[in-house]
């Protein structure tokens, strides 16, 4: 029994390794392709929010106002006061997506505007119009700058009171969430999800092609009329095939937590450059969660396959899977932490992403991860059952 | 004699879909493929079932072979029952078809190797009946030729001589001829004389005359699911040739209509 079932993966190991193409399609170019997307993804996003070092944008100030002009000083811009046109310079340049300046224009008579408005009197305040292309990274950048100069000099004449203001030398920290916790928090809502899809797509890229590829080439037939049991047929593929979707997935992961950091560099308040605090045996945990997931869907999509007459009927039949499996993943992100009654953890899919949602959050169970585990492997029996069934049915197999 | 294979009464009913039945030109949502069919054939001969298309010898062979299951009646073959024991008549034939196919990524070396160990040969006796059977159908040169690129008459070749990789006692051979080259063809039918030779026992379905009439020793006629003749080559045609026999026996079943 065992020699056959090993004859078989072996087969299936030799079809699968021995097809250069494949293995470049499933394996290598998911997690390549996604990592080189997400890099420069990232890369171009980054680069959006940094001011050009070697041409940084110029600001031309009309009617510079005495108190602040020290401010100006300060910001790291070439700072122009006198000697243009405004109305060219708003024209002309400006529109252009090219350009390189932002224009702020002062009421005349600033100073005195703000010493004698009264905010309780009802009136507009003093304005002042900053003219910046949204297009251009470094106008944009300088019209951030010079925003926030301009706000903070305001508040510092009518400073009434602070919120979390750190006072110089003390490291007081206002959020009792440590960053890990943050992190972790992030990526039991994100994780799952993208697990669970992308080894859902490994498995679409194996299982119907080998089930209903092989009984659309009449090449099962060639298998069934050896003495081999027909659970051993089931066993054997099943094993093999979730051995690919596994390392398809894997893949894809392992291009999504590379690029990670590449992709974050954009938005600095995510901060995953704190170091990832799980230990061995949380991803000892979820290799092993992970793999029975695969089992299970390897299973219910090589029944489908089965059922199928043909590859692409088989894809089709599938889809209403994927819905639901991307709809379970999706359950972390509305909150509530993960389920506490063991008796959920028996619900395929949504027991794997809670465990996994669990591991991320700091708050892994191992009973539920054994709950979990178990219960698969008997879907994953339970399929081998009924795979069997069905390479015995003559109107499974042979119907055309 | 000594008897290897007894049919006893099988039959087997095929349920229509909508398509089929136009396909048929018929509203009986049931067809009887193969009705209450019993025959025996010995150890060391040929037995042809002879018939026109879509008489059921098809569906007989695949009884035998273990592919569906009959609806009522048994088939021994070297005393394992087709439908108690189907893995172990599994291990005592080979099944021929041109329905049966090899997977096209392997070459006929690796699939020969592959399906001994799943018929549980011994891999020294695999080995040395592999370099017999590749030299007597000249696949030794394409041994190592991925499928999908051989000829068809070679893919067919290497079909047959992975199904007999388990040397079985019993082989089953649906149209052994069908779609085969007149070379392949050729050497096909000698193969099967040599293998009756040897002790083997061949069931062949035809529809060409002259096939049963080179080959086969024993005759059974199917007509419509049912076994009308089933004897001796020499007694079935009773002085005449097959063909005229044949058509004799058709027009006396079925009142001329052709």
């Amino acid at each position: 029994m065992k020699s056959n079932i090993w004859t078989i993966v072996r087969k299936e190991f030799a079809r699968f390794f021995g097809d250069k193409a494949m293995v470049f399609t499933t394996i290598l170019m998911p997690g390549l392709l996604i990592y080189l997307i997400y890099s420069v993804m990232g890369e171009n996003i980054g680069n959006k929010n940094k001011m050009d070092a070697d041409h940084p944008a110029t600001v031309y100030v009309e009617n510079m106002p005495e108190s602040v002009a020290p401010l100006f000083d300060s910001l790291p811009l070439h700072v122009v006061t006198s000697g243009f046109d405004f109305n060219t310079l708003y024209v002309d340049s400006l529109k252009d997506k090219e350009c390189n300046l932002i224009c702020v224009n002062f009421p005349k008579d600033f100073d005195l505007m703000v010493k004698a408005y009264d905010p309780k009197s009802g009136l507009p305040a003093p304005n002042v119009r900053i003219y910046y292309n949204s297009l251009s990274a470094n106008s944009k950048i300088a019209f951030e700058a010079v925003r926030t100069l301009l706000d903070g000099w305001e508040s510092s004449f009518c400073n009434r009171f602070n919120v979390n203001a750190q006072i110089p030398g003390s490291e007081e920290s206002f959020d009792v969430a440590t960053s890990d916790d943050v992190l972790g928090d992030i990526l039991s809502q994100l994780i799952p999800m993208l697990l669970l899809t992308l080894m859902f797509s490994g498995c679409m890229a194996v299982a119907p092609a080998s089930i209903a590829g092989e009984k659309e080439r009449g090449t099962i037939a060639t298998l069934l009329v050896t003495p081999m049991s027909r659970h051993e047929l089931a066993i054997g593929k099943i094993l093999s095939l979730s051995t690919f979707a596994l390392l398809s997935g894997l893949s894809s992961f392992l291009g999504i937590i590379l690029s990670l950091p590449k992709l974050t560099q954009a938005d600095e308040s995510v901060n995953l450059g704190v170091k990832l605090s799980y230990g061995m045996g949380d991803y000892v945990m979820l290799l092993v969660v992970l793999l029975s997931t695969v089992l299970v869907m390897i299973s219910i999509i090589s029944i489908i396959s089965a059922y199928a007459k043909s590859v692409k009927a088989a894809g089709t039949m599938v889809m209403p899977l994927m819905i639901v499996i991307m709809f379970v993943g999706l359950i972390p992100m509305f909150g509530g932490g993960t389920a506490t009654f063991s008796t959920l953890y028996m619900i395929p899919f949504y027991n794997s992403v809670q465990c996994m949602s669990g591991v991320f959050a700091y708050e892994p169970s191992l009973s539920h991860v054994i709950i979990t585990v178990a219960s698969n492997l008997c879907y994953t029996a339970l399929a081998v059952y009924v795979l069997a069934r069905m390479f015995n049915s003559e109107r499974m197999m042979f119907d055309k | 004699m000594d008897e290897i294979i007894r049919v006893e009464g099988i039959s087997k009913t095929f349920t229509l879909s909508k398509k089929q039945q136009k396909i048929e030109r018929t509203n009986l949502r049931r067809k009887v493929a193969v009705d209450n069919l019993t025959f025996t054939a010995n150890r060391g001969e040929i037995f042809g079932l002879l018939g026109p298309n879509g008489a059921g010898k098809t569906t007989t062979l695949r009884m035998l072979a273990t592919l569906i299951k009959p609806d009522s009646g048994d088939a021994l073959l070297n005393g394992y029952s087709v439908v108690n024991q189907p893995e172990e008549v599994r291990g005592q034939i080979g099944f021929l078809t041109s329905e049966l196919k090899l997977e096209d990524f392997f070459t006929p070396n690796y699939l020969f190797d592959f399906f001994a160990k799943l018929h549980g040969v011994d891999s020294e006796v695999a080995t040395r009946r592999k370099k017999t059977l590749f030299e007597r159908f000249g696949i030794d040169k394409f041994a190592e030729v991925k499928v999908q690129n051989l000829s068809t008459g070679m893919k067919q070749k290497a079909s047959i001589v992975i199904s007999l990789v388990h040397d079985p006692d019993i082989i089953i051979f649906d149209e052994p001829t069908n779609g085969l080259d007149v070379l392949t063809a050729r050497t096909v039918t000698d193969y099967l004389t040599e293998l009756r030779d040897a002790g083997k026992t061949i069931i062949l379905s035809t529809h060409i005359f002259s096939l049963v009439e080179k080959l086969c020793d024993r005759v059974g006629v199917i007509i419509d699911g049912r076994l009308t003749h089933c004897d001796t080559l020499s007694a079935v045609c009773d002085g005449m040739t097959l063909e005229d026999r044949f058509f004799e026996i058709y027009k006396s079943l079925k009142g001329g209509e052709e």
